[in-house]
């Protein structure tokens, strides 16, 4: 596996208070990994001290084996960073802003102006290259953010929160921008939004008070949750002894839960045992006894869930 | 190298493209014209020489000159871009320097355009242009030695009103520190070598030597380690305390 990113047992402290507690985490080549946490959990605390902003009290980064703190200078040459809130120079073009930041990272005559177009075309800045920053709207600005921490075509990329405040058009678009270049970078993306580490993510890390406290895949996230994988059903009111009794008797089936009462509807929630898939049996037994249901579905725990269950110990109830 | 050309580059553009170059300069060739004939009785002194015009250069440069500087740091903060910029391959000094020197760069150009003075002083006699020489020299290296102070002191803030008025308050103390404002604070208490250095800090008797040909290397050296302190105290601020 090739480590791109590597903190080792990251600290930092704000005077009385610990931001981030001995972080430490890998990223390899082709992952996106989702930094996921509360605000003030240290999010941006971590990422400041991966790009070199801030020095860590305690704990080493190293980026592609280089070490931020003693060769900050090589370091940053191979990442890529959108800091949260996309500041650039507002008095500046986007072009312009482009053209400083190619010359800055070293890049001169037609590599430079090969390197900004590329950059402005797949973030889709053609119309307003020539428009001074200050006056775009907040998504073409979080475009020229990115399209700054892309144009070098960076190893690693490090993003604070690239779609907040996006409509969803442009949240889609920033998504396909990072799924496109996933492949050969690690890339590390920041946010509060749990359906962006679903939509984009290999991997995700949830942090709160400066540790992590979870780390896996989505998957991984959803499976903690007692509802992952349970069936959801919507059925008469007349009906809802008999598919209860129905459902009981399945081998895979811990428990069946009654639920609300909608317009005559009765809602039923079967919990499999061990998380187990019980969707097929579900529906097999309901069709060998013919009892007709208006809506089935399976619930994946809700990311949302896990997030609150992880973060504040509360979320393990939800309906 | 390189990389400060890159960011005095663009801090150019940036005075000349928001027009706050047009209008510093507009301002400061009134000003010391103004000065130079109304206060400084230019024409009533009768002497082909430009001390009455520079002679108001410290007192418009502590108006002027930490209304450059306070945006320099205090303005990366406030809009986030110093994240940006440390974030650059670019080290600290680099982008102290680059900065430092676009603005006094721009403030050199603002001198420049006082040559009007200079010809006029050519038409009606003989001045010694040697010294004229000297002067502008040394009222540039001045005018740097304030905007590294003001430089050093928006590091400090977010807010450009308190660099301003914070930079022009320790700037008015050095213009006065060769007088008895300053030195009766020191003369109670402190030894007499003590109340000599700190008279020797003075801006003002410092470039009074300087425009009346009295050239020493002293008083050029005297502002190349103003500037050069107060760039360094500069880097170790902006070090501490980019993330507050």
């Amino acid at each position: 596996m090739d480590v791109l990113v590597d903190a080792d047992r990251l600290r930092k402290t704000f005077g009385h208070i610990i931001a981030v507690d001995e972080i430490s985490l890998k990223v390899a080549r082709g992952e996106v990994l989702g930094f996921l946490g509360p605000n003030g959990a240290g999010k941006s605390t971590t990422m400041k001290m991966l790009t070199g902003f801030l020095e860590p009290d305690g704990g080493v980064a190293r980026i592609c084996g280089v070490p931020v703190t003693e060769r900050p200078k090589e370091a940053k040459s191979k990442i890529g960073y959108l800091p949260e809130g996309a500041p650039a120079y507002g008095d500046m073009t986007a072009g312009s802003f482009l053209s400083f930041i190619a010359e800055i990272r070293g890049f001169d005559g037609s590599v430079k102006s090969d390197r900004i177009a590329e950059a402005v075309t797949r973030t889709g800045l053609e119309r307003v290259v020539d428009q001074p920053i200050e006056t775009l709207s907040k998504g073409f600005k979080r475009r020229v953010g990115l399209a700054q921490a892309i144009l070098h075509d960076p190893p690693v990329l490090i993003m604070d929160e690239p779609t907040d405040g996006l409509d969803p058009n442009q949240k889609h678009h920033v998504r396909s921008l990072i799924s496109e270049m996933a492949k050969e970078k690690a890339i590390i993306v920041s946010t509060h939004i749990l359906e962006e580490v679903e939509a984009v993510c290999t991997r995700a890390v949830v942090i709160d008070r400066g540790r992590i406290v979870a780390d896996g895949t989505a998957e991984d996230l959803q499976r903690q949750m007692p509802y992952h994988n349970a069936v959801a059903l919507m059925v008469d009111r007349e009906r809802a002894e008999a598919v209860t009794n129905a459902l009981s008797a399945l081998a895979n089936v811990q428990s069946v839960e009654r639920l609300a009462k909608e317009n005559g509807h009765i809602q039923l929630r079967a919990l499999p045992k061990n998380g187990a898939a019980i969707a097929s049996d579900v529906a097999a037994v309901l069709a060998e006894r013919s009892l007709p249901v208006a809506e089935l579905y399976v619930e994946r725990g809700r990311l949302d869930d896990v997030f609150r269950k992880i973060t504040t110990g509360e979320g393990d109830r939800h309906a | 190298m390189r990389n400060v050309w890159i960011i005095a580059k663009r801090e150019l553009a940036a005075y000349f493209g928001t027009g706050l170059a047009y209008v510093f300069a507009v301002i400061f060739v009134a000003l010391t014209g103004a000065f130079a004939f109304f206060v400084g009785n230019f024409f009533e002194r009768g002497q082909a020489d430009l001390i009455a015009f520079f002679q108001y250069h410290p007192w418009l440069y502590l108006l002027l000159v930490p209304a450059v500087a306070m945006r320099l740091w205090a303005e990366e903060r406030k809009t986030g871009t110093i994240e940006l910029l440390m974030t650059l391959p670019v080290t600290t000094g680099e982008a102290i320097v680059g900065k430092f020197l676009a603005a006094w760069a721009f403030i050199g150009f603002a001198l420049l355009l006082t040559f009007p003075m200079w010809l006029t002083v050519n038409f009606l006699g003989d001045p010694d242009n040697g010294v004229i020489l000297t002067s502008y020299i040394g009222s540039f290296l001045m005018a740097g030695a304030f905007l590294a102070i003001g430089s050093c002191i928006s590091a400090l803030t977010k807010n450009q009103v308190i660099a301003f008025i914070v930079a022009a308050t320790i700037c008015f103390l050095f213009v006065m520190s060769g007088s008895d404002l300053v030195l009766n604070f020191f003369r109670g208490w402190a030894p007499r070598i003590v109340v000599e250095a700190v008279s020797s800090l003075s801006f003002l008797t410092n470039f009074d030597q300087i425009i009346r040909g009295v050239i020493s290397l002293s008083s050029l050296f005297f502002y190349l380690s103003i500037i050069a302190f107060f760039l360094f105290a500069n880097a170790i601020i902006v070090e501490q305390r980019k993330a507050a």
